[in-house]
């Protein structure tokens, strides 16, 4: 028995070996002659299933670099170790993009690209681990618009990223389904961490902080994929957002007041716990409807199902910017409360008597946290108008909790 | 050439072999081994698509083409050529590029001539471009000319090449021509996110063509060569006006240009469906086509602007500062040009500006 047994294992542990070996071929990528060539030759030619080894030191690019191969990791010597430059880019409107499945980019960093960091778009299992995208001159308009940019993907993984300055969000996720991001740092943004026209996200373990808005989860009209849904926002910390919005006028997230802690607009079943908001001089918690006209019948602009539970509040509301400032400070006063909802719902009855159940705002929140519904609709219909409502307790209740979102690239593994 | 080596035995047969082997049979032969490997032809001429590619005159069986509104590539010239291979035939279609059968292949030579004015004096082959159909979908891969003009090179991570010529208006250009790599050609040939054809559309094919022996409709020329099959009669062609065709609507030749230099990305089914913007010939949702639409994602690229289109106001109009810009982070397209396609903006900015 013991023999027969010893057999197995070992048969096992063969087996196991000349899988590893087949499936894991090394590409070094040389930094002898002209790197761009060499790194985009290895992009095309790799065979799927093979790790492309970047090399140590900081390297300039003049034109974008792309992967069209599926199962290819992507690995550089660290954040700080392996750099690709492209301040002196003259073609591309990213630094990488990708646009084969199952691609693993892990331990780079992507410089000063005068458009997007990195793109993934209509990727299946796209992950980033440690990545770096900075632009190294700080906020500026003329920046690149975003730092990781996956766009209607599945299955994306986005661990232990850094990225500072990008002219519109740090980390954006665009039209995407299955959705991690986790343990990342956003700073120096417009916008921190965005999640857009999305479905199933987990948004944990982040810092977004020195932006001028935090956390962005939010719902556009006349897009492919629309309907935002399933987001769960938690154990984040959203603090000092304290960068002037510097984002092109015209852009939605020109819209966000500088000092911003978490965004609700528009979406459905959003989850909002166990994170920290404090130091944010707007306000630490807006759910809002899309501010603006739109020509689109399938389009809802409210947020509904929205459960805000079990955060804590620091200092917040002292000086608000923007539609803050000028629509809904007049309203509240100051401080604005740490958490404000515009009251804007789907018709009359709803004004009055409050969503539909399945709609309904709850908030669960530490005794002293401030609230104020600005009743939007019930201002508009009610000709002498009406004041916030600030009792918290209007929106007591439970929700039964999200559920956690599993990737298919880490249980894989 | 191996039946060169053994041919002795007869008087009969060498003689059938000597005029298998002369250059004008040989020239005739596109060598569809070739095409079909797994891997690609190291040098173009492998492939025996040219009689003399040096001066871009086709083998027997490759037939040249023109487009009605072609995509403005930095104002290269551009030399279209079709493959079908014997006894096959591509399938109309009346909306998308016909479907073209396996072994079929589409080439494009990117040239620069000394002075635009003379087009076809002095003219400097850049790259060219092949779509191969194989079985496992379609290719593309691009060759770069020798100095010599003789031959030209696979180039798969693409290469930034330094060309200078005299522009329409007298001004000598120096520019930074970009040979896109083989992924950037999918960035525009994508369908679905699959490698596909765009040029040969009906409507955009619909026009002549002097084949040497006077005009003639290149869909009728192609159905009559068995390259066509599925061709309805000449009143259902769809066609697509000439920009500089004043007879036309503004509308029409606007939305045309759009179509060629725009909407193989912004389209459903394009790179650029994330946008919501899309540029077909035939969108009919305005928002979709930009009227008063708002920027999704296009960060500095909106230039601070409201809408793709502001009606009447060029100047406030996102599509119109992303054309007229050559930074990489604004401009549009995103490949393709270092340049302002001055003509190309003149039609989009006189049709925004007469827009109500």
């Amino acid at each position: 028995m013991r023999v027969f047994g010893k057999m197995i294992l070992s048969l096992i542990v063969a087996s196991g070996l000349s899988l590893a070996a087949s499936a894991q071929t090394v590409v070094d990528v040389s930094s002898d002659g002209d790197f761009q060539e060499n790194l985009q030759e290895a992009l095309i030619l790799a065979e799927p299933g093979s790790i492309i080894q970047l090399p140590e030191g900081k390297f300039n690019l003049m034109t974008a670099l792309s992967l069209d191969v599926a199962d290819i990791t992507v690995r550089g010597a660290g954040m700080n170790s392996t750099i690709l430059s492209f301040a002196g880019q003259v073609a591309g409107s990213e630094g990488l993009l990708v646009t084969s499945d199952g691609v693993w980019l892990e331990g780079f960093a992507v410089e000063d690209t005068p458009g997007d960091g990195i793109k993934a778009k209509g990727v299946d299992r796209i992950s980033f681990k440690d990545i770096r995208v900075e632009w190294t001159g700080g906020p500026n308009a003329e920046n690149g618009a975003y730092g990781l940019y996956p766009v209607e993907s599945t299955n994306v993984l986005i661990d232990g990223a850094v990225v500072k300055g990008a002219s519109d969000a740090g980390i954006y996720v665009g039209q995407s389904q299955h959705i991690i991001v986790r343990n990342s740092v956003a700073e120096y943004y417009v916008a921190g961490i965005v999640v857009e026209n999305s479905y199933f996200a987990d948004v944990f373990d982040n810092l977004a902080t020195h932006n001028t808005g935090g956390i962005l989860v939010f719902d556009l009209p006349n897009l492919p994929q629309m309907g935002g849904h399933s987001v769960r926002v938690f154990n984040n910390k959203s603090i000092n957002n304290d960068t002037a919005n510097f984002a092109p006028e015209g852009n939605i997230v020109a819209t966000v007041p500088k000092g911003t802690g978490l965004l609700i607009m528009a979406n459905n079943n959003v989850e909002v716990f166990g994170n920290e908001f404090a130091e944010n001089a707007s306000a630490n918690v807006l759910l809002a409807a899309y501010p603006r006209e739109y020509n689109d019948d399938s389009y809802n602009p409210l947020p509904r199902g929205i459960y805000v539970h079990g955060n804590t509040y620091g200092r917040a509301g002292w000086d608000p910017d923007k539609d803050v400032k000028a629509l809904i400070a007049p309203l509240t006063g100051l401080p604005v409360p740490d958490i404000v909802w515009d009251g804007a719902v789907d018709g009359f009855w709803s004004a009055f008597l409050g969503p539909d159940e399945e709609d309904r705002i709850v908030i669960n929140e530490p005794e002293g946290t401030t609230f104020a519904n600005l009743q939007f609709v019930k201002n508009l219909i009610l000709p002498w108008g009406v004041d916030p409502a600030r009792d918290i307790e209007d929106h007591a209740g439970e929700r039964s909790p999200l559920a956690p979102v599993l990737l298919a690239q880490e249980s894989e593994q | 050439m191996r039946l060169c080596a053994v041919s002795s035995a007869r008087a009969f047969v060498a003689a059938i072999i000597v005029i298998l082997c002369s250059p004008t049979a040989l020239a005739g032969a596109v060598n569809d081994e070739a095409l079909m490997a797994p891997r690609p032809a190291r040098l173009l001429s492998s492939y025996r698509l040219f009689a003399d590619a040096g001066k871009q005159q086709p083998s027997e069986a490759v037939v040249p083409y023109d487009l009605q509104v072609p995509l403005f590539t930095d104002y290269a010239q551009k030399y279209r050529f079709v493959y079908v291979p014997a006894g096959a035939a591509a399938t109309y279609d009346d909306t998308e590029a016909f479907d073209f059968p396996v072994g079929s292949v589409l080439v494009k030579t990117f040239a620069y001539p000394a002075d635009l004015r003379a087009p076809s004096e002095a003219v400097r082959l850049i790259e060219t471009r092949l779509l191969i159909h194989t079985d496992k979908g379609w290719n593309a891969w691009t060759y770069i000319w020798n100095e010599e003009q003789t031959d030209a090179v696979l180039k798969v991570a693409g290469k930034v090449v330094p060309v200078n010529f005299t522009d329409k208006a007298g001004t000598l250009q120096s520019i930074n021509y970009i040979v896109p790599n083989k992924n950037q050609c999918k960035g525009c040939h994508s369908f679905n996110r699959v490698v596909t054809p765009i040029g040969p559309k009906a409507r955009n094919l619909n026009k002549d063509f002097d084949y040497g022996a006077g005009p003639r409709n290149q869909l009728d020329k192609w159905h009559d060569l068995g390259l066509l099959s599925g061709l309805p009669a000449s009143r259902d062609w769809p066609s697509v006006p000439h920009v500089e065709d004043t007879s036309a609507s503004l509308d029409r030749r606007a939305r045309a240009y759009l179509d060629v230099n725009c909407a193989h990305c912004h389209r459903l089914e394009g790179p650029g469906s994330t946008s919501g913007l899309f540029l077909t010939y035939s969108e009919k949702n305005p928002t979709a086509w930009g009227y008063k639409k708002r920027p999704v994602a296009a960060g500095r690229g909106s230039g601070g602007l409201t809408y793709d289109i502001e009606p009447g106001d060029a100047d406030a109009s996102i599509l119109h500062y992303r054309m007229v810009s050559t930074d990489p982070g604004v401009m549009m397209p995103e490949v393709g040009r270092t340049l302002v396609d001055a003509e190309g903006l003149e039609l989009i900015r006189n049709w925004v500006e007469q827009m109500e």
